[in-house]
């Protein structure tokens, strides 16, 4: 069992969150982890991302290497084709259908959309919508998780209970919500 | 059952464990993490550890200096670019020694991530002759502390324990271990000794030189130094910190090169003798500069045996590593990266929307346009950098800690004018006061403004130092009521604080005004802090 995945996204969209989610669920398995992210000025609305990788057996670099990634799961449309480069060839590519513009230069929305679906194994996700209908727009992150699962290989009782780990303490409604918010995300992914 | 902590938690974990007393910082990407798993700590709620945000690394550095004296184990922290703000106490405190443990954690940021450069701090360890701990991973991270304070207080010397940005923002399962007794107090046994009169202080140091060897023998028994015996000495790699971790990452389980894996500082000699008489070739591998690469080199004529590494061209010269960079160096194969798409357009940080540090911005920008030649603004380290980015672009320098206020003032004795200093509250109380007090004994026509956000917001909203005290700051260092304004940076004052801006302007010595609204991502934490609101972090 092993398993290298990019996250990636815009400072802000939660993505931090989710990473600590899924590296959680690693852990509680007893599997080894090791994931980097990013901190500091990027945050700040910029290119975020993280490497996380999880195995039976020692994790030696916090990084993934290029052609290495099992999943790049993405936040937004046009980050996930960042980190094409990262794909193995078997690699799967989910994302956010919903394009977060605070640059100028945006690409067209509809080239990104062409260029993600060419890539083969590939699935957008009108995540923002789903996050939306669960009940709160910052669950987006959640529904990632959701689209994702059935490529990370730690079983849907295992993340429930790591969003669980993540948010306790938090009102049991915050909870609810991003829970539900991964199971329209299982859904979604399912349907296609 | 293993926890799950970043390489800056895993450390700040692993001094608490080794029995920390003291802990002091100021905050800086990638450092900024340590102190604040230490700030959150149950300990340091209790009282069992003193932790604090100060003003800068000098008085961070200086706070845990006297903390050794005192007896117990105590760590400052910073960023790389930190420890140039704190090197007077750095060097000097390898010659007046360490009573109780003393660590200095200093993480450097290869490839500039968020810094204006990539020095490597085991240089300064060379000035310093003091030893260094590099941990290859957040396990030897955690245990990092431990080996650093017995060194520290066996030796009765600081010691550098460098971390860099890969493994401070690396989340890791971590085993943890037992947790040690705090010191009690205890005195120096030479009084004197924290005295640096020349004549201790020439004592002191030869007393350092004379060390030097048992701290050489202290990194060949590290437990953070390993050699690994091989069959195929055609190549010897040397592999420091957590450049080791990305090589036996991409090497091939059957190689048979020796392997010197270094984690603590000055070089392991007898072991890099052993690896240097028995192979070919030496590769060296290491996160920063050519540090150990260069050291190995020597006179550049010599020819045996053949050093690779960053200076050779096998490593690229800047830049963090990765195991592609690494397995390229060692010849090992490795996946190829699929073809990258056109499409993605760089997406540079930008001030949050509702910032205040957009209103300045503007307030700036409009002001300046009345002097499109010679009209200035010395900028310096924080989120109102990003006002060098479009759509803004108002600033002109950013060089580092406080250097806003002093280079205009340079700028303005020069004869440029206007002369605009554009410092947050943190940075000003950083190193930005001293800069005023000469603007004020110089009467410089410089129109200081302090953004004050009332935090230091670009590493994630720690105390700002100044609290509410800026206006009896500035009046202290001497600057007039009359030349010292508050100012809201909001839409609807606009106007009136351009007036303000021009008139200050104008006025002929030095004067400040000071730009005051929260920061938006603190006042938004502040308030959700209060009710549960929903939706996920």
């Amino acid at each position: 069992m092993k398993r290298d995945l990019i996250l990636a996204g815009v400072g802000g969209q939660g993505l931090l969150a989710l990473a600590a989610v899924i590296g959680e669920a690693a852990r509680s398995l007893g599997l080894q982890v090791k994931q980097a992210e990013v901190h500091g000025m990027a945050q700040r609305g910029g290119v975020v991302q993280s490497h996380l990788r999880y195995a039976d057996a020692p994790v030696h670099s916090p990084l993934v290497s290029e052609g290495c990634a099992d999943l790049v799961l993405a936040l937004e449309p046009m980050e996930a084709l960042r980190y094409v480069p990262f794909l193995s060839p078997n690699g799967v590519v989910i994302a956010n259908a919903a394009p977060f513009v605070n640059i100028p230069n945006y690409p067209e929305e509809e080239a990104i959309r062409a260029e993600i679906e060419s890539l083969g194994r590939a699935h957008l996700i009108d995540a923002v919508d789903l996050a939306k209908e669960a009940g709160a727009l910052q669950a987006t992150n959640m529904v990632m998780l959701g689209a994702g699962s059935s490529s990370l290989g730690l079983g849907e009782e295992t993340l429930i209970e790591a969003i669980r780990t993540f948010f306790a303490g938090k009102a049991d409604s915050i909870i609810e919500t991003n829970i539900t918010a991964y199971r329209l995300g299982v859904e979604a992914i399912a349907n296609r | 059952m293993p926890q799950l902590l970043l390489g800056n938690e895993a450390l700040a974990r692993g001094a608490i464990d080794a029995g920390l007393s003291a802990a002091y910082a100021y905050p800086g990407t990638p450092s900024t993490e340590i102190t604040e798993y230490l700030v959150k700590s149950p300990e340091a709620a209790r009282g069992d550890i003193v932790c604090r945000w100060t003003a800068n690394e000098k008085t961070a550095l200086e706070a845990a200096i006297g903390a050794s004296y005192a007896g117990v184990r105590a760590m400052a922290s910073m960023k790389h670019v930190g420890l140039n703000v704190a090197a007077d106490p750095f060097v000097n405190a390898a010659i007046a020694g360490a009573n109780g443990g003393l660590v200095i954690t200093a993480a450097d940021d290869p490839s500039m991530h968020s810094s204006q450069n990539e020095q490597d701090s085991r240089l300064f360890t060379d000035i310093a002759l003091m030893p260094c701990i590099e941990p290859a991973d957040q396990q030897e991270a955690y245990q990092a502390p431990a080996v650093a304070f017995e060194l520290s207080e066996k030796h009765r010397i600081p010691v550098l324990l460098r971390m860099t940005t890969r493994l401070c923002h690396s989340r890791a399962t971590i085993e943890l271990g037992e947790r040690r007794d705090r010191n009690a107090l205890s005195l120096p046994e030479d009084p004197r000794r924290y005295i640096l009169l020349p004549v201790i202080a020439r004592g002191s140091y030869e007393h350092l030189i004379e060390q030097q060897p048992a701290l050489i023998a202290a990194s060949e028994s590290s437990p953070f130094t390993e050699y690994i015996e091989g069959a195929d000495t055609s190549l010897g790699i040397i592999a420091c910190g957590l450049a080791y971790s990305h090589l036996i990452e991409v090497l091939d389980p059957s190689s048979e090169h020796p392997i010197l894996k270094i984690g603590q500082y000055p070089l392991p000699e007898h072991l890099v003798e052993q690896l240097v008489n028995t192979c070919e070739r030496i590769l060296v591998i290491e996160e920063g500069y050519p540090y150990v690469e260069g050291k190995l080199r020597g006179f550049p004529l010599r020819s045996e045996p053949v050093v690779h590494g960053r200076l050779s061209g096998h490593l690229p010269r800047t830049g963090e590593l990765n195991p592609q960079l690494v397995a390229d160096a060692i010849g090992a194969s490795h996946p190829t990266a699929g073809t990258a798409s056109t499409l993605p357009a760089p997406r540079p940080p930008a001030l949050c929307p509702g910032c205040p540090h957009i209103d300045t911005s503007k307030l700036l920008k409009e002001v300046l346009s009345d002097y499109p030649e010679t009209g200035k603004v010395f900028s310096d380290i924080g989120c109102y950098t990003l006002g060098a980015l479009p759509p803004y672009r108002v600033i002109d320098t950013c060089v580092e800690m406080g250097a806003s206020i002093t280079m205009a003032k340079g700028a303005s004795r020069a004869g440029l004018h206007p002369a605009v200093a554009l410092i947050g509250d943190s940075t000003f109380t950083h190193s930005g006061m001293t800069g005023l007090l000469d603007c004020v004994n110089e009467n410089a026509n410089v129109t200081v403004v302090i953004v004050d956000n009332l935090t230091t917001a670009m590493t994630g909203g720690q105390p700002s130092a100044a609290d509410t005290r800026l206006v009896s700051i500035c009046k202290g260092l001497g600057i007039d009521p009359d030349h010292l304004h508050v100012i809201e940076p909001l839409p609807k004052n606009h106007q009136e604080n351009m007036a303000t801006l021009k008139a200050e302007i104008d006025h002929d010595g030095p004067s400040v005004i000071i730009s005051q609204r929260e920061c938006i991502q603190t006042a938004r934490r502040r308030k959700k802090a209060k009710p549960a609101d929903g939706g996920a972090a």
